[in-house]
C-alpha cells in the first residue's frame, strides 16, 4: 500500500486526518468559501480593470469631452494647440427618439456622427457584425450592440428616429460596440435597460444636415498627453469654448459609463476586502479549537514520541503538517470555487458591461496571496496549540491530565442551580468552565448570521430605494424632454395629448457649482413650488416646498461641495446668457440617486432673464390610453427624450433579481456553510471530549434523547445566544457596506427588514439543527462497553 | 412478579464471538450460570478470560452471539435497545474502574442525576451517607480523592435501589487502604439493601468477602465455589 512508503509519523498524520475527516473538511470548506470569494472578487476586479484599460487604449477612449452648443470646425486647430492636448477631434452628438418595430413606447437614444471611412481616431468603434455605412447613403446607420440584441435588429433591418424634429427611416448596416457605452445607460437612470436606450452612429454630413450643424460640431473629444493637468485643461477648454455655448468640459471620471464601471470595480474591491477575512477568521477559530483538542487527546502520544527521542521540532512539525494540509485543501477548494464563481460572474457581467472581450483570468499572484494568507491565518489560529506541544515535558505528558475542576463556578450560576435539572446544570457549568470556547462558538455562529444579513439586506435597501424613488419622489408616469426650452404654454399642448391627466413643467439647465476649491458640473432642476408629481422630500419623506429664493441641494451634492444650509454657492450657468452669481443654499434634501440641485422654476427663469421657459414636463397618464400617448410622442417633433417610470422600475427589479439575487444566493450558501462548520465542529469536539461521560450516562440508564440533550442542548443554547449578536453584527456589516457603496451615482439606505433578520436567523437555526442531527447519529452509536474500561 | 425462588439471573449457553473468519475470537464459550438473589458474587480470572463480556451481557450493555439470559421471568436477550435502556434505568447499578463521574456535577448532583429518572430512588443524601460521604456532598469530582470518587460512584449506582449492582474492577485504580473503604461500602449496600452484587476483579484477595466465587478462564467458568463464611472487607488484605 502507498501508505507504507511514508515515514511512521507521516502515516500517523494520514490516519489522524482520516479520523477527523468530517471536521477537517468542514474547516477546509470555510477556508474555501473565503478564498473563493477572494479569488472571485479580486480576480474579477483585475480582469475588469485590465479589460477596461486595454479596451480604452486600443479604441482610444477620450480623456476629456467638451460639449458645446455649436462651434465651427475650424476651432479644432485651436483646441489641438492647447497645452496637454495630444489629439482632438470634433463630432456631433444629440438626443433622439427611436421607434423600433414591435416596441410600443418611444425609446430614448443618442446619435453620433462618424467621419466617412477611415474610422475616428478617438472613441473608435468595434464593428461586431455587418458593415460600415456608405457615406453616399444618408439613411445608413450603425447600432449599439446591446440595443440591437434587445430588439433583434440585424444588418438590413430598419428603424425610425426623430432627428431634430424630423422623423426618418434608417437602415441598419452594422452592429457595433463602443468604449463610451460599456455600460449603456440612459442619463438619469441607475440600471441599464438595453431595450430602452439606443445609440446610433451616422455619417457626419448626414447628422450635420439633420441638426443644422454644417461646418460645425457640438462636442470635442480629446486625448491628453501623459502628465497633463486635466483640471487646467478643462478650464482652458471652457474659456475657449465659452462663446460657443459650452456646458462644461469633463474628464473620464464624469463619463457616465465609466462612472458605473468604476463603481462596480469599487464594489468588487469592497467585497474582496470585507468578506474573505470574515471567513478566514472563522476558519482560524475552528482550526484553533480542533487542533487544540486533538493535541489534548494525543498528550500521551506526544510524551511518548519525545521519550523515544523525537525532538520538539519533529513533533511540532508533525502537527504543523496537519494544519498545513487542511489549509491547503481549503485553498484548493477556494481556488476552484473562485474560478467557477468568477466565470459565472464574467458571464453575468457580459449582460451589463459590453466589452468586445471579457475573460475571467486572475493573475497567478492571487493564488500565491491566497495560499500565503491562509497559511498565515491558520498559523496564527494554531500557534498556541503548537507551542503547547513544544513545551510538553515527556514525563508530564504521559500522566493523564487531572479532571477538569468545576468548583469555581459563578455564584449567580449556583443560585440558579436548584431551579434546573442535573443535565441542564451540566450544560451551564460546561459553558462557564470554558467561557472562551463558548464565546468563540457564539461569535462564529453570529458571524455567519451577520454575513447573511449583510448580504441580503441590500435587497431590502434597494427595494426601499425603488419604493421611495418611484412612489414618493418621482410619481409621474412619463417624463418628456423638449429639444429646446419652450414657453410654459407648451404645457397646454402636452395636456392635450391623448391620455395625459396632469402635466407639471420643469426646466433643467447645465451649471458649474463652486465652493472654494470644490467644483461640480451639475444640472439645476427648476420646478413648481409644490409639485405633485416629481417632488423633493426630506429624510422623513415629507415633501419639501421650493422656496422663492435660493437653492436646495441633494445631500450628496452638499457633501461633495462641503457646503451647508445658509452658505453661499457660486453658480455659473452654462446656457443662455450664462449668468454667474452667488446663491444661498436654502435647504438640503435626501436623495438616493444622482446629485441634483433644485430651484423654484420662476426664480430659475428670472435668473436666466428668460420668460417662463420649460425644458420638459412630468405627466400623469390614463393607463388605458398609454399606447395612444406613445404613438403621439413618437411623432412629436419637439420631444427629444421620453422616460417611462413603469419600464424603468421593471428594469430595475429585473436587474436586481438577476444580479443581486445570485449574490444573495451564494452568500446564503456560504454563510450556511460557516454555521454548519462552526456548529458541527463544536458538536464533534464536545462529543469527543465528553463521549465517555455521555456513554457512562447511557450505561446508567439515560436514554439517547436525554444524553443528546446534554450535548445538543448546549449548542442550542449557544445558537440562541448567537442570534441577537448575529443581528447586531449584520447591522454593523450592512452599515459598513452602505458606507462603502455611497457614491455620487447612488446611495443605498441602511434599511434592514424584519424578514431579513428572520431569514438569517432561520438559516442559522436550520444549519445548527442539521449539524446537531449529524452528531446525534454518533451519540446513538456510542460504544458503551469501551467506556467501562478506558481511562480518561 | 418477582418470585423469591427465581434466581436474579439465569444464563444458558452464552457464547460471544468477536470478528469473523480467521480473526474470530471466542470471548465466551457456552457459559451457563445462575445468580441467586441478594448474593455477593466475585468473578475472578485473568485478562481475556471473558469476565467483562459476561458482566456486560448480564448488565444489558452487550448481546451474546448465542444463548439466553433471563432476569426474573424476562428474557434480556430478546430486548431491543429501548428496553435494555429501560432495564438499566430501573434495575441495574454500575460501578466502573475509573469512576466515570460527571466532572461538572457535585457529588450530590451526580447521584441526583440518577435519582431524577428512577422510579423508586432513595434521597441522594441518604445514598451518600451509606458510603460515608455525607460531609462531602457539595464537592466536585476534582475536589475528591480517588477513593471518595469511587464511593460517590457507588452511591450513584445504588441510589435508585437497583436489583443488581455490577462493579467492574472497583478497586483497580485505588491503593489497598482506600480499596477496602470502597469494598466496605459495596458490602454494606449488599447487606442492608439486599442488592444482588457482582464484582469483577483480578485480585484474588477480594474473593474472601463473596458468597460465591466464579473462576473464569478461556471464556468458560472453570470453577464455581460457595464461600460458607464470607469475611468483612476490613479483614481483607492484598
Amino acid at each position: 500500500m502507498w501508505i507504507n512508503w511514508l515515514l511512521p509519523l507521516d502515516r500517523k498524520l494520514v490516519r489522524d486526518l482520516w479520523a477527523i475527516k468530517g471536521q477537517a473538511l468542514a474547516i477546509a470548506v470555510v477556508i474555501g468559501c473565503g478564498i473563493g470569494m477572494y479569488v472571485m472578487s479580486k480576480g474579477m476586479l483585475i480582469s475588469l480593470a485590465e479589460t477596461r484599460s486595454a479596451y480604452y487604449e486600443r479604441y482610444r477612449f477620450a480623456d476629456v469631452v467638451a460639449p458645446v452648443k455649436r462651434a465651427p470646425n475650424a476651432l479644432l486647430d485651436e483646441i489641438t494647440a492647447l497645452p496637454g492636448v495630444r489629439r482632438a477631434e470634433t463630432r456631433i452628438r444629440a438626443g433622439v427618439i427611436l421607434d423600433v418595430a414591435g416596441a410600443a413606447a418611444p425609446i430614448t437614444g443618442e446619435i453620433q456622427s462618424l467621419p466617412p471611412f477611415p474610422l475616428p481616431h478617438i472613441n473608435d468603434i468595434v464593428l461586431h457584425e455587418g458593415r460600415y455605412f456608405d457615406p453616399q447613403h444618408e439613411e445608413e446607420v450603425l447600432v449599439l450592440d446591446a440595443f440591437a440584441e434587445a430588439h433583434k435588429l440585424e444588418p438590413g433591418d430598419h428603424l425610425h428616429a426623430i432627428l431634430n424634429g424630423t422623423k426618418k427611416r434608417l437602415t441598419v448596416t452594422g452592429i457595433v460596440l463602443s468604449p463610451e457605452y460599456v455600460y449603456a445607460i440612459s442619463p438619469g437612470e441607475i440600471v441599464p435597460d438595453k431595450k430602452r436606450f439606443g445609440v446610433l452612429w451616422m455619417n457626419r454630413d448626414a447628422v450635420a444636415n439633420a441638426f443644422d450643424l454644417d461646418g460645425a460640431f457640438n462636442e470635442a473629444v480629446i486625448l491628453t498627453s501623459a502628465g497633463t493637468d486635466e483640471d487646467a485643461l478643462i478650464q482652458r477648454l471652457d474659456s475657449l469654448l465659452k462663446r460657443y455655448g459650452a456646458t462644461g468640459a469633463y474628464g473620464r471620471d464624469q463619463q457616465i459609463s465609466d462612472q458605473f464601471l468604476t463603481n462596480e470595480i469599487n464594489q468588487l474591491e469592497t467585497i474582496g476586502r470585507i468578506l474573505p477575512p470574515i471567513f478566514l477568521l472563522v476558519a482560524a477559530f475552528l482550526l484553533n479549537v480542533v487542533v487544540g483538542r486533538l493535541i489534548d487527546t494525543e498528550r500521551e502520544q506526544i510524551g511518548l514520541l519525545k521519550a523515544f527521542g523525537y525532538s520538539n521540532g519533529d513533533v511540532a512539525r508533525h502537527y504543523l503538517k496537519m494544519i498545513g494540509l487542511i489549509t491547503l485543501l481549503g485553498v484548493v477548494i477556494g481556488i476552484l470555487l473562485g474560478l467557477w464563481l468568477g466565470r459565472g460572474l464574467a458571464n453575468m457581467y457580459q449582460d451589463f458591461f459590453k466589452f468586445p472581450f471579457l475573460l475571467f483570468r486572475p493573475p497567478p499572484d492571487i493564488y500565491l496571496v491566497s495560499i500565503g494568507f491562509s497559511l498565515l491565518v491558520a498559523g496564527v489560529g494554531t500557534a498556541s496549540s503548537v507551542r503547547r506541544v513544544m513545551q510538553l515535558e515527556p514525563a508530564i505528558a504521559m500522566v493523564p491530565p487531572p479532571p477538569p475542576d468545576y468548583s469555581r463556578a459563578a455564584r449567580w450560576l449556583e443560585r440558579l442551580a436548584p431551579w434546573v435539572d442535573q443535565p441542564s446544570r451540566m450544560i451551564l457549568r460546561h459553558i462557564y468552565r470554558w467561557p472562551k470556547r463558548a464565546a468563540m462558538t457564539v461569535l462564529g455562529i453570529a458571524m455567519s448570521m451577520g454575513l447573511l444579513i449583510g448580504a441580503s439586506f441590500s435587497m431590502d435597501a434597494m427595494m426601499y430605494m425603488v419604493d421611495v424613488s418611484f412612489n414618493v419622489i418621482d410619481r409621474q408616469d412619463v417624463t418628456v424632454n423638449f429639444v429646446e426650452p419652450r414657453n410654459k404654454r407648451a404645457i397646454q399642448d402636452v395636456l392635450h395629448a391623448p391620455g395625459v391627466m396632469t402635466a407639471e413643467p420643469f426646466r433643467a439647465i447645465p451649471v458649474v457649482l463652486r465652493n472654494g476649491p470644490y467644483v461640480r458640473r451639475e444640472a439645476i432642476l427648476g420646478m413648481e413650488a409644490r409639485p405633485e408629481l416629481s417632488r423633493i422630500v426630506d429624510t422623513e419623506l415629507r415633501p419639501v416646498p421650493l422656496p422663492k429664493h435660493g437653492l436646495i441641494l441633494s445631500d450628496k451634492l452638499a457633501e461633495l461641495l462641503d457646503i451647508g444650509t445658509g452658505d453661499l454657492l457660486r453658480v455659473e450657468v452654462r446656457t443662455g446668457r450664462r449668468p454667474e452669481l452667488d446663491m444661498v443654499v436654502s435647504g438640503i434634501v435626501k436623495t438616493y440617486m444622482g446629485t441634483t440641485a433644485y430651484m423654484h422654476l420662476d426664480a430659475l427663469n428670472r435668473m436666466l432673464k428668460e420668460d417662463s421657459a420649460v425644458s420638459g414636463a412630468y405627466l400623469l397618464v390614463d393607463p388605458d390610453q398609454t399606447d395612444a400617448l406613445y404613438e403621439s410622442l413618437k411623432n412629436t417633433p419637439v420631444v427629444s427624450g421620453v422616460s417611462l417610470q413603469e419600464q424603468a422600475q421593471n428594469a430595475f427589479y429585473d436587474t436586481l433579481q438577476d444580479s443581486l439575487g445570485t449574490f444573495v444566493f451564494f452568500n446564503t450558501l456560504f454563510a450556511g456553510l460557516i454555521a454548519v462548520g462552526v456548529v458541527y465542529n463544536n458538536a464533534r469536539i464536545s462529543l469527543s471530549e465528553r463521549g465517555r461521560e455521555l456513554a457512562s450516562l447511557r450505561v446508567l440508564g439515560l436514554t439517547r434523547g436525554e444524553v443528546s440533550y446534554i450535548l445538543l442542548g448546549e449548542l442550542a443554547l449557544l445558537t440562541v445566544l448567537a442570534l441577537p449578536l448575529g443581528a447586531l453584527l449584520g447591522f454593523l456589516l450592512a452599515a459598513l457596506l452602505v458606507q462603502s457603496f455611497d457614491t455620487e451615482l447612488f446611495r443605498i439606505p441602511l434599511v434592514i427588514s424584519d424578514s431579513t433578520y428572520g431569514y438569517a436567523a432561520l438559516v442559522v437555526v436550520l444549519a445548527a439543527i442539521g449539524s446537531g442531527l449529524l452528531v446525534r447519529r454518533r451519540i446513538d452509536h456510542l460504544d458503551l462497553i469501551a467506556v467501562l474500561k478506558t481511562r480518561e | 412478579m418477582k418470585n423469591k425462588d427465581y434466581p436474579a439471573f439465569r444464563a444458558e449457553g452464552l457464547t460471544k464471538v468477536y470478528g469473523s473468519g480467521d480473526t474470530r475470537v471466542f470471548a465466551l464459550r457456552g457459559v451457563d450460570l445462575e445468580v441467586p438473589r441478594g448474593e455477593m458474587v466475585v468473578l475472578l480470572g485473568p485478562s481475556g478470560s471473558g469476565k467483562s463480556t459476561l458482566l456486560n451481557i448480564l448488565g444489558g450493555l452487550d448481546s451474546p452471539t448465542e444463548g439466553h439470559v433471563y432476569f426474573d421471568h424476562e428474557e434480556l436477550t430478546a430486548f431491543d435497545d429501548r428496553h435494555l435502556t429501560q432495564f438499566r434505568r430501573e434495575h441495574v447499578g454500575f460501578v466502573f474502574q475509573f469512576y466515570n463521574l460527571i466532572p461538572s456535577l457535585t457529588a450530590r448532583e451526580n447521584v441526583a442525576l440518577v435519582t431524577e429518572i428512577a422510579s423508586n430512588p432513595m434521597e441522594p443524601e441518604q445514598a451518600l451517607k451509606l458510603v460515608g460521604l455525607e460531609q462531602r456532598i457539595h464537592h466536585f469530582p476534582a475536589q475528591l480523592s480517588g477513593g471518595e470518587q469511587q464511593r460517590v460512584a457507588i452511591a450513584r449506582a445504588i441510589a435508585k435501589q437497583p436489583n443488581v449492582l455490577f462493579c467492574d474492577e472497583p478497586t483497580g485504580a485505588l491503593d489497598s487502604k482506600t480499596g477496602i473503604v470502597v469494598l466496605e461500602a459495596i458490602a454494606r449496600v449488599n447487606r442492608e439493601l439486599n442488592t444482588t452484587t457482582m464484582v469483577i476483579t483480578h485480585n484474588a484477595g477480594i474473593a474472601d468477602m463473596a458468597n460465591r466465587v466464579l473462576h473464569m478462564a478461556d471464556g468458560q467458568i472453570q470453577e464455581s465455589r460457595i464461600n460458607e463464611a464470607p469475611c468483612e472487607p476490613s479483614a481483607l488484605s492484598w
